[in-house]
C-alpha cells in the first residue's frame, strides 16, 4: 500500500510542478508589460526601475518563477492589482462559495446519475441502446450556461418561483433562503455530471452483471437484493473515479454558470479578473483550482484500493 | 455482411454480384453506411442549412445586422416583420442569428482542425519513436490534461486578452493534448504490428513508414475522436464569447448575443435564450453526426 501511495505521488508531483509553470507563464502570456496596471503615467526611468525591482521583475525569468513558487507555497499569491489586497484573501471566500454550490450540485447529480444509471443498467432490454446513447449525446452537447438562462427565464422570470440570481443575504445559520438561491445554479451545474455519471453507472453495472460470479450467486439462490449489493460493491471503484473527475470539473468549470447566476464564487472572481485584466488574481485562482483538481484525482486514486484491493497489485 | 456467399451451386447471375461488393473499399463502405443512417443524415441536413445560410447571409437576410432602431427594441417572437423578434437594440434576431453562425461555427471548427493537425503530428511522433521523445511529449500533454478544459480555455484566453485569434489559440491548446493522447495510443498499437516491422526490415525510412503505413491506419480513430470534440468546441467557443472574450460588439456571434441579451432576460425571456438554442442545435447535430460516423467506421475485422 505504501509503495502504491509513493508511486502515485511520484506521478502527481511533476504534474503539479508543470501546472505551476503553466500558471506562472500566464503572466508572461499577457500582452504588454505586466506592470502597466500599477505603473504611474509618465513615470521616470528611475521610478520604473524601482517598481520593477519591488515586484522582482529585474531578475531572470527562472529566478522569478522560483520566487513566485516559494511565495505561492507559503500562501502568498501576490497582490490584486485592482483591490490592492492579497490575492489569497480574495480567493478563500470565493472558494467557500464555489464549494458550497459544487457540493449541492454534485449531490444532485449523484442522486440523479446513480438512479438513472442503475435503472438503465437493470432495464437494458426494455430501453433500446440507441435511445440511451442519443439522450446521453444530447446531454453532453448542451451548453449548460444556456440551460441556466432558460431556467431563469422559465422558473424565475415567467413563473416567479425562485430567485434568479445571486446568493442569499448573509444571515445566521443556513436557512431556506440559502437553499432557494442554490436550486437553479445547482441544477444547472448538475446537468452534465448527471449524464456522465448515469452513462458510466449503466455501463459498469451491465459489465459487472455479465460476470460469472453474479450468475453463481444467482444460481446459489441469493435473493436479488443481496446480489445487488455485490454488483454495487464491484461497480463502485469505476463510479468513484468518474465522480471524482466530475467534481473537479464542477469546481474548475463553474465560471460560466457562476457568471450566469452572479454567484460570488471563483468563477465570478475570474470573470472580474478578466474584465479588469487583474492578472495576479487570474493566475492565483487558476493555480488554486488546478491544484485542487490534481489533488482530487490523487485522493481518488488513493481511495480506490480501499474499494478494490486488487489495484495495488501491479 | 462482408463475406458474400459464393457457393458452387448458385445461379450464374448472382455469382457476378459478390465480386462487385468486394470492390468496395473501406472508406466507400463507411460512407455508404453513413448515408443510410437517418439520424446522421438529418443532422447533416440541418448543419448544411445553417452553414449555407451563414455563408449566403448578406443575400438572404431580411435586414442589416448592425442597424439598430430604438422603436423596435425587444419585439417578441413572431412580431409583424420580425419572425424571431428583435434584440435589445432593435436589430432583427433572425438576421443576427444567421450572421452569428459565421463566427460561432468558425470558432468551433477551426480549433479542432488546428488541434487535429498538431495533435496527430505530436501523437504519431511520440508513438512511433517511443522512448525519450514519447516521454517528453506525453508528460507535457499530461500537464495540460491536469486542467479542467473550461478552466484552461478561460485562463489562456483571459491572459491573452479578448479577440478572435486569442480564442482560437486557447481552444486549439485545449484540444491538442487529448488528440495527442489518442494519436499516440493508436500509433503505439500499429507500430507493434508485423507489417510495420516488415517495412522496417526492408529498409523503409521512418517518414515513409509513417506516411505509408501508420497514417493510413491511425487516421480513422483520430478522425472519429476529433469529430466528437466539435460539439464541445462550439459550446466552449460560445462560452468564451459569452464571457466577453471573443469578438467585440456590434459583430454578431451566438455567445456574445447571449451575453448582451442577458440584461434583457426580465423583459424578453424568449429573445434572451434564443441564441443559445442555435448553439444547442449546432452542437447536438455535430455530436450525433460524429456518433454516426463512429458507428459507420467501426468495422470489426
Amino acid at each position: 500500500m505504501l509503495w502504491y501511495v509513493l508511486r502515485r505521488l511520484a506521478y502527481v508531483l511533476p504534474i503539479l510542478l508543470g501546472v505551476s509553470i503553466v500558471c506562472f507563464s500566464l503572466l508572461h502570456l499577457a500582452p504588454g508589460d505586466p506592470l502597466t496596471a500599477v505603473m504611474p503615467e509618465f513615470a521616470s526611468d528611475q521610478v520604473i526601475e524601482q517598481i520593477k525591482r519591488s515586484y522582482g521583475f529585474d531578475k531572470p525569468v527562472p529566478v522569478q518563477y522560483l520566487l513566485w513558487l516559494f511565495n505561492a507555497l507559503s500562501g502568498n499569491l501576490g497582490l490584486s492589482q485592482v483591490a490592492n489586497r492579497p490575492v489569497l484573501d480574495e480567493i478563500v471566500p470565493a472558494m467557500v462559495n464555489t464549494f458550497q454550490l459544487a457540493a449541492f450540485g454534485i449531490g444532485l447529480s449523484l442522486l440523479g446519475g446513480i438512479g438513472l444509471g442503475l435503472l438503465a443498467g437493470y432495464t437494458r432490454r426494455l430501453v433500446t441502446d440507441r435511445a440511451i446513447t442519443t439522450t446521453a449525446i444530447i446531454g453532453v452537447s448542451v451548453p449548460h450556461y444556456w440551460v441556466g438562462l432558460v431556467l431563469i427565464a422559465i422558473l424565475a422570470v415567467t413563473l416567479g418561483l425562485l430567485p434568479a440570481m445571486g446568493k442569499a443575504p448573509p444571515s445566521p445559520g443556513f436557512g431556506l433562503d440559502d437553499i432557494r438561491h442554490m436550486i437553479l445554479p445547482g441544477i444547472t451545474l448538475a446537468l452534465i455530471p448527471t449524464g456522465i455519471i448515469a452513462r458510466s453507472v449503466r455501463a459498469t453495472v451491465i459489465d459487472v452483471r455479465k460476470q460469472e460470479f453474479v450468475q453463481t450467486l444467482q444460481a446459489n439462490g441469493l435473493p436479488p437484493r443481496r446480489t445487488f449489493l455485490h454488483v454495487v460493491k464491484n461497480a463502485s471503484p469505476t463510479v468513484l473515479a468518474i465522480i471524482g473527475i466530475q467534481l473537479g470539473h464542477l469546481v474548475g468549470g463553474s465560471i460560466l454558470v457562476e457568471t450566469v447566476f452572479a454567484w460570488p464564487g471563483t468563477g465570478y472572481l475570474l470573470n472580474n479578473a478578466i474584465a479588469y485584466r487583474d492578472i495576479p488574481v487570474l493566475q492565483g485562482t487558476i493555480l488554486v483550482l488546478a491544484t485542487f483538481f490534481v489533488m482530487l484525482n490523487f485522493l481518488v486514486d488513493l481511495a480506490q484500493p480501499f474499494l478494490d484491493p486488487r489495484m495495488t497489485r501491479q | 455482411m462482408n463475406t458474400p456467399a459464393t457457393h458452387a451451386g448458385e445461379a450464374p447471375a448472382r455469382a457476378v454480384e459478390p465480386n462487385k461488393r468486394i470492390q468496395r473499399t473501406y472508406w466507400q463502405a463507411a460512407r455508404r453506411r453513413l448515408l443510410h443512417d437517418p439520424v446522421s443524415m438529418g443532422c447533416l441536413g440541418i448543419l448544411s442549412l445553417i452553414i449555407t445560410a451563414a455563408i449566403l447571409a448578406p443575400w438572404i437576410t431580411p435586414y442589416d445586422p448592425y442597424t439598430s432602431s430604438i422603436v423596435n427594441r425587444l419585439k417578441p417572437i413572431l412580431a409583424p416583420g420580425f419572425v424571431l423578434g428583435t434584440d435589445e437594440l432593435g436589430r432583427d434576431m433572425l438576421t443576427r442569428l444567421i450572421y452569428g453562425g459565421r463566427i460561432s461555427l468558425l470558432m468551433g471548427l477551426l480549433p479542432i482542425f488546428i488541434a487535429t493537425l498538431a495533435g496527430s503530428i505530436l501523437g504519431i511522433v511520440a508513438g512511433y519513436f517511443g522512448g525519450k521523445t514519447n516521454m517528453v511529449i506525453m508528460r507535457v500533454a499530461d500537464i495540460f490534461f491536469a486542467f479542467p478544459s473550461v478552466l484552461l480555455a478561460v485562463g489562456l484566453a483571459g491572459a491573452l486578452g479578448a479577440g478572435v485569434v486569442n480564442v482560437l489559440i486557447s481552444l486549439s491548446l485545449v484540444f491538442i493534448p487529448p488528440i495527442t493522447r489518442v494519436a499516440e495510443a493508436a500509433t503505439t498499437q500499429i507500430r507493434a504490428q508485423d507489417f510495420v516491422e516488415a517495412a522496417r526490415a526492408t529498409g523503409a525510412s521512418a517518414p515513409r513508414i509513417i506516411v505509408g503505413h501508420v497514417l493510413t491506419n491511425v487516421s480513422s480513430p483520430i478522425l472519429t475522436y476529433s469529430s466528437s470534440l466539435i460539439g464541445l468546441s462550439i459550446v466552449l467557443a460560445s462560452g468564451l464569447s459569452f464571457l466577453g472574450l471573443g469578438i467585440s460588439p456590434p459583430l454578431a456571434d451566438w455567445g456574445l448575443m447571449l451575453n448582451t441579451l442577458r440584461q434583457s432576460i426580465f423583459l424578453a425571456p424568449v429573445n434572451a435564450v434564443l441564441p443559445g438554442a442555435m448553439i444547442l442545435i449546432a452542437s447536438v447535430c455535430f455530436n450525433l453526426l460524429s456518433d454516426g460516423l463512429r458507428a459507420a467506421m467501426d468495422v470489426k475485422p
